[in-house]
């Protein structure tokens, strides 16, 4: 590995204050070409606000922005890729009726009137070769998976001759052999002298890819060390300056108690609606007092599962059984009001409400108990001491409940949900990758919600991508393949190596099991 | 010194440069009408003055600017009530229409009852009427049929042509000497005037809408729903809200507002129906809600501006003898400043 003597980017004194929060506290930071470099910390911790202002998306308070020893002014996403800055978001910007060519094209700022397809073609191959980021340029991208599609971002930028890649949370939807194959792309792109920044909080993933790593914290920079210097617990302790409570264990070996079943599908198959995908026969079982998890790549039918449990989906056939009564027909408002508690895979799109009030959005989840005068007026104050009950229990912080949701942080968004589907003792919780997005601590917090209320007696259903998650937490793994689950398991019964490929349907070693 | 950095401050301060803004926008199409009415011949000084003494310089003429806000009120709430979950009710003239139909159907057929039992009784049938016929396309759209915007729109015409077709015919007043217009109302079917003027029992109507419309969006559950389903639909149908009953809801609701809109415009304006019942009310009311964004005071006060220029344009006709049309321009003019304030302040839905 070698370092450039002069830094390709620099952050100086960059200062962001946001309404009650100040996101960068005059932040100096140095990224060098040839260099993968992490940017660790916990949420709201201010890295991705660094990287909006970077991308033009935030003007900075104050500070400067240099680029190869030059002041610039960034003041949109246009400007940053005039000083060749690209970045890659969570939620990837392709066309997916278009194929990976026409995608690139659309991208470049030197498109020619009339599109010279072959010349396109030969240079997406081109770089591709070089960086081992083959993807087909005729295929259209909705045929692609989610690690395909993260390589037709990452050749975008580098065909429109970006020299600072920033990547955000890179690895969160890939599957583990994924992950590998991407750290090999980003190790070919520093020997070619690219300066890559990626944003995480995977302190795994940093360990292994990272040249040096800037941990930031509460707006600030706590320290940057170099990858190899730096290990699991100094990192931890310069996250949140304080010892963290270990990851929960997981209930011995006492199998969960036999009984009726609180959620029970049997044979459910439902219409594919849209881009989505339809369940096929889907048999599953989840008792009062246990954790089944489903492992899968997203858009396996993980979600579809989850809507058709709540109602939003229609069952095609099938039955479903809530609490021992057929719950087929019923409405969403039955469902939720049975005790079924929603935690969501993406909370700004599915559960919140980010123009409302934080009580307002803590309401939403059960209007009727909060409802005075048959609707005519609402009990703010019950909102109120429920939320504040819950958000204690679980240990979070307690923000300003007038405030418009939206101006929270994303992870104290997830937060903010959390609590609200906890506030009622559900019976049933279904969690959608319930600690993605969320910092090292409250993920703790989360997991060791999602066990107390297994002890207490609800039923879970987990679906979540981190394999790690699923096994330290659940009784039962179920794996999802296209719209089927493919295998049922204890997790002392099955390998991680196995699910994996259960998961990505490679042949591997992996045996079908019952 | 000290001074002038106060009065900078003033100047900065966001309300005060939003007020200037708006103020000096509102004097240069004001000042572009005037060259327009240069190029009539007129002398424009003289035709604002008129137009001031016509409208607000007289308590007769203040009145009459309030008799014309009243439908235009109710049209606006009808688009501003559906408006709040995103849903695009261009329909509010032809449910206007069918408000008068049902209202004149129960006032020319029910002649014996008495003022305090019919008037409730053509209020609810004004109501009925434009919610009903709002409801077909908010349940088309519920279903998944078709856009409202669409069939609102479509069904306006339809609406229009039923009212002709009644009046043409079987409702016809045979002693109407041809004229294609229903019986006149009954006196006991006239909604009662108030201050001793034009202003009729139909601005109470509009003010109690405006009330429990601002009273149920911020203060009750339903409000609350509402206003869940319009920042993020998704997550309202995830956490139980019944979208497809809020939109039928709304759009009977919302339609009810402009059939009432229409029921005071046959009742206490026409007394009897008749084709030209309406001069695009309900466009209108579509207008002012969008510009205001459904904000209750906002509507109240653009109608009231709508009002001034509408009756503008009538005094420049009888006064100037300048087609009443020619009003048009200041209004275009007037509604170019309403939405330039209003660029580059709105955030996401």
């Amino acid at each position: 590995m070698k370092i450039n003597p002069a830094p390709l980017l620099s952050f100086r004194g960059i200062t962001k204050s946001f309404p009650a929060v100040l996101a960068n506290d005059h932040i100096d930071l140095d990224i060098y070409g040839g260099e993968i470099h992490a940017l660790l910390g916990e949420n709201g911790a201010g890295k991705s606000t660094l990287m909006k202002i970077l991308y033009g998306f935030y003007q900075a308070d104050g500070g400067s922005i240099l680029v190869n020893g030059q002041p610039v002014q960034i003041r949109s996403p246009h400007d940053a890729r005039g000083q060749r800055i690209g970045m890659v978001f969570q939620d990837f910007i392709l066309i997916p009726a278009l194929t990976v060519a026409e995608n690139i094209a659309l991208f470049l700022s030197d498109l020619p009137f009339i599109l010279d397809n072959d010349a396109i073609v030969s240079r997406i191959e081109n770089i591709s070769e070089r960086y081992s980021l083959q993807v087909k340029p005729e295929a259209p991208v909705w045929q692609l998976s989610v690690g395909e599609r993260q390589k037709v971002e990452l050749l975008k930028l580098l065909l429109a001759d970006a020299r600072i890649l920033i990547l955000d949370e890179p690895t969160r939807s890939l599957a583990p052999h994924e992950v590998i194959g991407l750290f090999q792309v980003l190790a070919n792109l520093r020997r070619d002298g690219y300066a890559v920044v990626v944003i995480t909080h995977k302190m795994k993933e940093v360990l292994e890819c990272a040249d040096r790593i800037t941990v930031m914290r509460r707006g600030k920079i706590a320290s940057t060390l170099l990858g190899a210097e730096a290990t699991e617990n100094t990192l931890v302790s310069l996250m949140f300056g304080k010892a963290v409570a270990e990851s929960p264990q997981r209930r011995g070996e006492s199998p969960p108690e036999e009984g009726i079943p609180f959620l029970e599908l049997k044979g459910v198959s439902t219409q594919p609606e849209g881009t989505g995908i339809g369940l096929k026969e889907i048999n599953l079982t989840v008792r009062p007092g246990e954790i089944v998890g489903v492992a899968g790549v997203s858009g396996n039918g993980q979600r579809e599962l989850g809507d058709v449990v709540l109602s939003i989906e229609k069952c095609a056939r099938g039955t479903k059984y809530l609490g021992g009564q057929d719950a087929t027909r019923w409405s969403v408002a039955q469902v939720r009001n049975s005790g079924t508690a929603f935690i969501p895979e993406d909370p700004l799109g599915m559960a919140a409400f980010p123009w409302l009030s934080v009580q307002e959005n803590m309401a939403m989840s059960d209007v009727s108990r909060y409802a005075r005068h048959g609707g005519l007026s609402m009990d703010w104050e019950a909102v109120r001491t429920d939320l504040q009950a819950s958000l204690k229990r679980l240990g979070f912080q307690i923000p300003p409940f007038y405030v418009p949701l939206g101006i929270l942080s994303g992870g104290n968004i997830q937060r903010m949900i959390l609590a609200r589907e906890m506030a009622h003792n559900p019976r049933l919780i279904i969690a959608f990758y319930p600690t993605r997005g969320l910092d090292v601590q409250s993920a703790v917090a989360a997991r060791e919600v999602l066990l107390a209320s297994r002890d207490a007696g609800a039923a879970i259903l987990l679906i979540s991508e981190d394999l790690e998650e699923l096994f330290s937490l659940s009784d039962r793994l179920a794996v999802m393949l296209r719209g089927e689950i493919v295998a049922t398991s204890a997790p002392r019964d099955i390998t991680v190596q196995e699910i994996g490929y259960l998961m990505t349907g490679s042949k591997g070693e992996g045996a079908e099991r019952g | 010194m000290d001074k002038t950095k106060g009065l900078m401050e003033i100047l900065r301060h966001k309300r005060v440069a939003a007020v200037i803004r708006f103020g000096g926008l509102f004097g240069l199409a004001l000042a572009v009408f005037a060259m327009v009415l240069l190029v009539f011949g007129q002398n424009p000084f003289r035709a604002y003055a008129d137009i001031f003494r016509a409208t607000l310089g007289s308590s007769h003429g203040f009145s009459e600017v309030l008799v014309k806000m009243i439908p235009l009120v109710l049209t606006a709430l009808a688009v501003a009530i559906p408006s709040r979950i995103w849903l695009i009710n261009v329909g509010g003239e032809g449910q206007l229409f069918i408000g008068a139909l049902f209202a004149t159907w129960g006032a020319v057929n029910f002649t014996h009852l008495p003022a305090w039992l019919m008037l409730p009784w053509i209020c609810f049938l004004g109501f009925l009427g434009g919610g009903l016929w709002a409801s077909i396309s908010g349940f088309m759209r519920a279903k998944g049929w078709a856009s409202e915007t669409i069939s609102t729109l479509l069904m306006n015409y339809v609406a229009i042509l039923l009212v002709s077709f009644f009046v043409f015919g079987p409702w016809k007043d045979p002693e109407s000497a041809n004229y294609p217009q229903s019986a006149p109302f009954p006196d006991a079917a006239i909604l009662p005037s108030l201050l001793d003027s034009r202003i009729h029992l139909g601005a109470l109507i509009a003010i109690a809408g405006l009330l429990l419309f601002y009273f149920v969006m911020t203060r009750t559950r339903w409000g609350l729903e509402m206003r869940a389903m319009g920042i993020n639909q998704e997550a309202a149908r995830r956490n139980g809200v019944s979208t497809n009953r809020y939109i039928l809801l709304l759009m009977f609701i919302g339609g009810g507002m402009a059939g009432l809109a229409g029921m005071g415009e046959v009742s206490a304006i026409h007394g009897q129906l008749r084709p030209s019942l309406s001069p695009g009310l309900g466009y209108m009311g579509f207008l002012i809600s969008w510009i205001t964004m459904g904000s209750p005071l906002g509507i109240v006060a653009a109608a009231f501006l709508i009002s001034i220029i509408t009756a503008g344009g009538d005094i420049l006709q009888m006064t100037h003898r300048i087609p009443a049309a020619a009003i048009h321009i200041l209004m275009a003019l007037v509604l170019f400043v309403v939405l330039a304030r209003s660029t580059g302040k709105k955030g996401g839905k």
